[in-house]
């Protein structure tokens, strides 16, 4: 399995029946392809709609039924349209379970960077209510950007938001962020704790329970 | 009571410097009718607010291309190029929200709250030069209302009272913008009598609207 279904496959396992989640873009929109037996989630797409489903069939999508990127969806029985108020009312007043969301950054305050590059204006969206009204915030990402560590002691790019990440879970393991730091509770089989510390430029707490992340090969 | 007029009229309402707030999300609601004509009219140095300036096929772009736009309010810049050399150009025209933030202040601007607090963004630069305050053990930031002068929405059917309807999600920033200008002009695909439109189904009223313009449809 490729290092971005290792990811959302974990994730997963993480979700309970019923759980509203907003899903961002790229890894974190394959987690639905990998929910367990009986796990069915509503998914809040913040542009206006709770129960949203998947990408619309070539030609038979509504211009006016799209996700927050902009793209065709079909709507799960159940659903409904919201205006973007009520769908960041929803969002600030905790009524998301669980966001699930890429970084630049991420560091063992549980500092989340995830907006803005140095010199390089892209936007805010809808990022800094997520990190900050989500009951859980999921940082799904690849451990390193071509070798660099996104782990890191002090982001050192513009904060999404304080001390707002719950879980890191990466291809390389499973990480919790706790006030004492980032604990490494789970590790892909297929690399040492030697090659995640490696990886990472946060201290990492590795405990002697350390058990084996669940990648289906 | 008719409230259905023409396009030149609507925009005669429209003067150097205001503030235009244009619904939609990216494409999805877009009243791309009113922003692709209002691109002929001589109005400048005006700023727009839209939660992210469109995509790269919205008018949005030639009218931010044109120099008659000094200020962008917005949440997102990403797929629009025109935003994109603004910006480059001069950062301080650029005045970024976070979305939800962005969508509150134009309520509040419309249902006639000053400010209000909100927790998204504490520890960011969105806190910068801002007034917080602390309330149950949680730091909040102080946010005010925003109102234009005009706004313009995108309706599926409006009835000639300015009732509309909004399909789907291109709800999104309409329903709050019609509420938060003082002209406030609607493009409908469909225009249909006073009671044309079930009462349940007013996604928002026509004590909002000024100004019902039908959208020309395609040959």
């Amino acid at each position: 399995m490729d290092n971005k279904n290792i990811i959302a496959r974990r994730i997963a396992q993480m979700l309970h029946d019923g759980e509203v989640v907003n899903l961002g873009v790229g890894i974190p929109q394959l987690v639905a392809n990998w929910l367990p037996e009986g796990v069915e989630l509503i998914v809040h797409a913040e542009n206006g709609i709770i129960g949203a489903g998947g990408y619309s069939k070539e030609g038979e999508g509504d211009p006016n039924v799209v996700d927050a990127g902009g793209q065709m969806i079909d709507i799960k029985p159940g659903a409904q349209f919201i205006i973007s108020t009520d769908s960041f009312g929803a969002i600030r007043g905790g009524h998301i379970d669980m966001t699930i969301l890429g970084a630049y950054q991420v560091d063992s305050k549980g500092n989340l960077a995830n907006w803005c590059l140095p010199n390089k204006m892209g936007g805010i969206g809808g990022a800094m209510d997520l990190v900050s009204g989500a009951k859980q915030v999921v940082v799904a990402m690849e451990h390193t950007q071509k070798g660099n560590p996104k782990i890191v002691e002090n982001c050192t790019y513009p904060l999404t938001g304080a001390g707002v990440v719950d879980y890191i879970v990466t291809e390389m393991g499973f990480m919790h962020v706790t006030d004492k730091g980032i604990v490494l509770e789970e590790i892909n089989p297929n690399y040492t704790v030697e090659q995640v510390l490696a990886a990472t430029d946060a201290r990492l707490i590795v405990p002697v329970d350390l058990k084996a992340m669940d990648i289906l090969d | 009571m008719n409230k259905v007029t023409t396009v030149e009229e609507a925009f005669s309402h429209i003067k150097d410097n205001d503030t235009i707030m244009v619904g939609g999300f990216l494409m999805c609601g877009s009243p791309e009718y009113l922003i692709h004509t209002f691109l002929d009219h001589p109005s400048k140095g005006l700023t727009i607010v839209n939660n992210d300036m469109g995509e790269y096929g919205s008018s949005l772009t030639p009218l931010l291309a044109s120099g008659r736009v000094t200020d962008l309010v917005c949440t997102w810049i990403v797929r629009n190029p025109a935003a994109q050399e603004m910006y480059k150009a001069n950062p301080k025209c650029l005045h970024i929200n976070p979305q939800g933030t962005l969508t509150e202040r134009i309520r509040a601007g419309g249902f006639g709250i000053a400010a209000f607090y909100t927790p998204t963004g504490v520890g960011t630069i969105i806190e910068e030069g801002k007034d917080t305050r602390w309330f149950n053990g949680r730091k909040y930031i102080m946010e005010t209302a925003l109102r234009a002068n005009v706004a313009f929405i995108h309706a599926e059917v409006a009835d000639e009272m300015g009732n509309i309807f909004m399909k789907g999600s291109s709800k999104n920033y309409n329903a709050a913008m019609a509420t938060a200008a003082d002209y406030v002009i609607v493009e409908a695909n469909k225009i249909v009598p006073v009671g044309g439109i079930d009462p349940e189904l007013v996604t928002v009223s026509g004590i909002y609207i000024n100004a019902v313009v039908p959208i020309p449809k395609k040959d």
